[in-house]
């Protein structure tokens, strides 16, 4: 019985598997059923079918809130990494004062979002920031109004969360940098190789598991992204930069519409799950078959 | 360490036996509120001390901003821990707890007392009144309907104070040129809704506005005089500053006192502002109720008395519900909050000007309106202010399109 086999690690990861299934599976379960209620204040078994999905897919807001999330993700993670890389390979260089700089880089990651949030408020606010001192300073025609306009206020969330997550990819990829075989240099430059070359061609590769990790860390944050927003713009202006957790927040708390934000964060869940799975198959499924062949 | 030890004990070992004469003897209550800025502060300490002189004890729990509390005091009531008292708005936020029979009815004292004879304007009673039973205990009255105005600017431009929208928006053009910003608004999803609502009200009286958010009439609706409340409100907003999108409302009405801009709406709370940078009002400042027909809105909280499994906790709540409604402690608490008191026969004589301008006005019944959210849920009302919100801050959003959706939102039964 392969089920036996392990019976002292089964019973020392039996809490670990009771918590997981009742805890996560559980409330999903209890979210996705009274998702179909038309649950208000307190969560009621007034079963409504899937009046709450169609409702939540007329919101014009939650489409500017899906919209967000998918332009935040994408800026966020380029950002991140494109920075971050660079960064790292700026500092690989064997410059003095490395530890200084590589603090400087990273000290942002140790703030919370909140004040992340606040920080870039405040610069960025147009009436008392960074636009009122250079106009002070008399350059009239310098413009900053991008956390009040409400095109481009998601990108003004997105800067603040790259410059908070930039320097953790630095240091993810300065790791993997200080881990390439010195070999490997000698060679390149016995063939000549330009020096942004081989970044680019041979030791970017070579990172792979780095860039891996640092996606997968990324990724996560991206979906639960939550308090940096509301800290930086309430969602605003208007409901500008409001995203689904937001939304589900919304609705749980303040709105007393606990079917809809059952609704949504299901949603949520799906296209969590949608993204992963593949990914999920691949990693332990394909690759263990083609392991054993 | 053992001496630190010994003396963390003798420093906790007499707190623990006060707490146990405390229980054993009096009544302890624990009260869930938002009151957490100053003026608010001193307001809610009113209730304490009252409670206090009567020999008990008041365990307080203030929590920041409305919406925390409330879903604070939800989750407790559902986990089996309710507090003995939780502050609501004057409104429906709190009809599905009275549904599901998780509140306390307060039905004993208010009939033994009276409450039906002397809580003023009878509204209120509506709010609190489930199937003829009391089931919350209002304790003062806000109103949204306020123009806040820095005389200086108007003086400085030479033009009159405003006494309605068209005057301000005749005027707005000269005081934008003179640098100061017209109208100050904090654009919290909030505070448009909050001012939208009065230039509706303002411009199109209240029975309309009854007709609409009550009776969801359509045709009322589409009449004609809701789009011209949009027109007006979009042509409003063309007069504030850039620095808008996400301002608290006191740091809005500080630039109000500063004469950095020349009006906000905002309701009666704005006064403690003004009081406390030491400005008078009717000489520094105006507030006046916009319109030909002036309204005084029912905003305003409640508390409510959660359920409890221990039957003694029930004595708790009503002593406690008692000593709200008292005329002596309602003069207190109301004029530390700048409220207006739920009932006549109290003492107001620290009213000041714009303070006794609402309670000339709340004693007559025609000028008496209520507001969208005590006909509304929260889903109802939030959807609409989204919507009104997205209207002040996307110039695209058409006037044909706003009427589209808001009808949708009235028609959906939310």
């Amino acid at each position: 019985m392969p089920l036996f086999r392990n019976i002292a690690s089964i019973i020392a990861l039996l809490p670990m598997i009771i918590i997981s299934l009742t805890v996560f599976v559980g409330c999903i379960i209890y979210s996705f059923v009274y998702s179909l209620t038309n649950s208000k204040l307190i969560p009621v078994t007034n079963f409504v079918g899937f009046d709450q999905y169609e409702r939540l897919f007329k919101q014009r807001k939650w489409d500017v809130a899906v919209e967000n999330i998918f332009i935040y993700g994408f800026v966020f993670t380029i950002g991140c990494l494109i920075i971050g890389f660079l960064l790292a390979v700026l500092i690989d260089q064997k410059i003095r004062g490395e530890s200084l700089f590589r603090t400087i880089f990273l000290y942002p990651y140790a703030m919370s979002f909140v004040v992340t949030g606040l920080v870039w408020k405040w610069v960025l606010n147009p009436t008392f920031g960074l636009e009122n001192s250079m106009h002070m300073w008399g350059f009239s025609w310098f413009e900053l109004d991008w956390l009040v306009n409400r095109d481009l206020a998601i990108y003004a969330v997105c800067i603040a969360a790259v410059w908070q997550g930039a320097g953790f990819v630095m240091v993810l990829m300065l790791a993997g940098l200080r881990g390439i075989d010195e070999d490997i240099w000698k060679s390149l430059s016995i063939e000549g190789v330009a020096k942004w070359k081989s970044y680019l061609f041979v030791i970017l590769p070579m990172l792979r598991p780095m860039v891996v990790t640092a996606i997968v860390l990324i990724a996560a944050g991206v979906v639960k992204v939550y308090d940096l927003i509301l800290a930086l713009t309430s969602g605003g202006p208007g409901y500008a930069t409001t995203t689904p957790a937001m939304y589900v927040m919304e609705n749980f708390f303040s709105r007393a519409n606990l079917g809809q934000a059952f609704a949504a964060s299901i949603i949520m869940f799906i296209s969590v799950v949608c993204i992963l799975a593949p990914w999920a198959f691949y990693e332990f499924y394909l690759r263990n078959k083609y392991a054993a062949n | 360490m053992k001496k630190f030890f010994s003396i963390l004990l003798t420093l906790f070992l007499p707190l623990s036996f006060t707490n146990v004469s405390k229980a054993a003897g009096h009544m302890e209550a624990e009260v869930i509120h938002w009151w957490t800025s100053g003026g608010e502060q001193a307001a809610i300490s009113q209730f304490a001390e009252a409670w206090q002189e009567m020999g008990n004890t008041w365990i307080d729990t203030a929590i920041t901003g409305g919406d925390n509390a409330r879903g604070t005091t939800v989750n407790r009531i559902i986990g089996g821990n309710p507090p003995t008292a939780a502050q609501f708005n004057i409104s429906k936020q709190f009809v599905d707890l009275v549904e599901q029979g998780l509140l306390q009815s307060l039905e004993e004292v208010a009939s033994a007392e009276g409450w039906r004879d002397f809580i003023y304007p009878p509204e209120l009673i509506e709010t609190c009144e489930f199937e003829g039973e009391f089931y919350c205990v209002p304790v003062n009255i806000h109103s949204w309907q306020w123009m806040w105005i820095n005389n200086d600017v108007y003086k400085q431009v030479g033009l009159p104070v405003p006494q309605t929208f068209e005057e301000f928006l005749a005027g707005a053009p000269t005081i934008q040129d003179a640098g100061i910003i017209p109208l100050a608004l904090g654009g919290q999803g909030w505070q448009e809704s909050g001012m939208f609502d009065v230039v509706a009200s303002s411009i199109m009286g209240f029975p309309l506005m009854q007709s609409i958010y009550r009776d969801k009439d359509v045709d009322a609706f589409r009449d004609g005089r809701f789009e011209s409340v949009l027109n007006t409100f979009r042509e409003l907003n063309t007069f504030t500053d850039e620095g808008s999108p996400g301002r608290l409302w006191n740091d809005t009405t500080a630039m109000v006192i500063e004469g950095k801009a020349a009006m906000q709406v905002m309701g009666d709370w704005a006064r403690g502002e003004f009081a406390v940078a030491g400005k008078e009002a009717m000489v520094d400042y105006s507030c006046v109720i916009p319109g030909k027909e002036k309204y005084v809105a029912l905003g305003g909280d409640v508390f409510v008395f959660p359920k409890n499994d221990d039957p003694k906790v029930k004595d708790v709540q009503l002593a406690m519900a008692s000593m709200m409604v008292n005329p002596t402690v309602q003069a207190k608490f109301n004029n530390a909050k700048g409220s207006l008191p739920m009932r006549l026969d109290v003492d107001t004589s620290a009213a000041d000007a714009c303070m006794q301008m609402g309670l000339d006005l709340i004693q007559n019944p025609d000028a008496i309106m209520r507001e969208s959210d005590d006909w509304n849920t929260p889903a109802f009302t939030s959807a609409w202010d989204d919507i009104i919100s997205e209207f002040r801050n996307d110039p695209n959003y058409t006037v044909a399109q706003v009427m589209d959706d808001l009808e949708g939102v009235l028609t959906s039964g939310l």
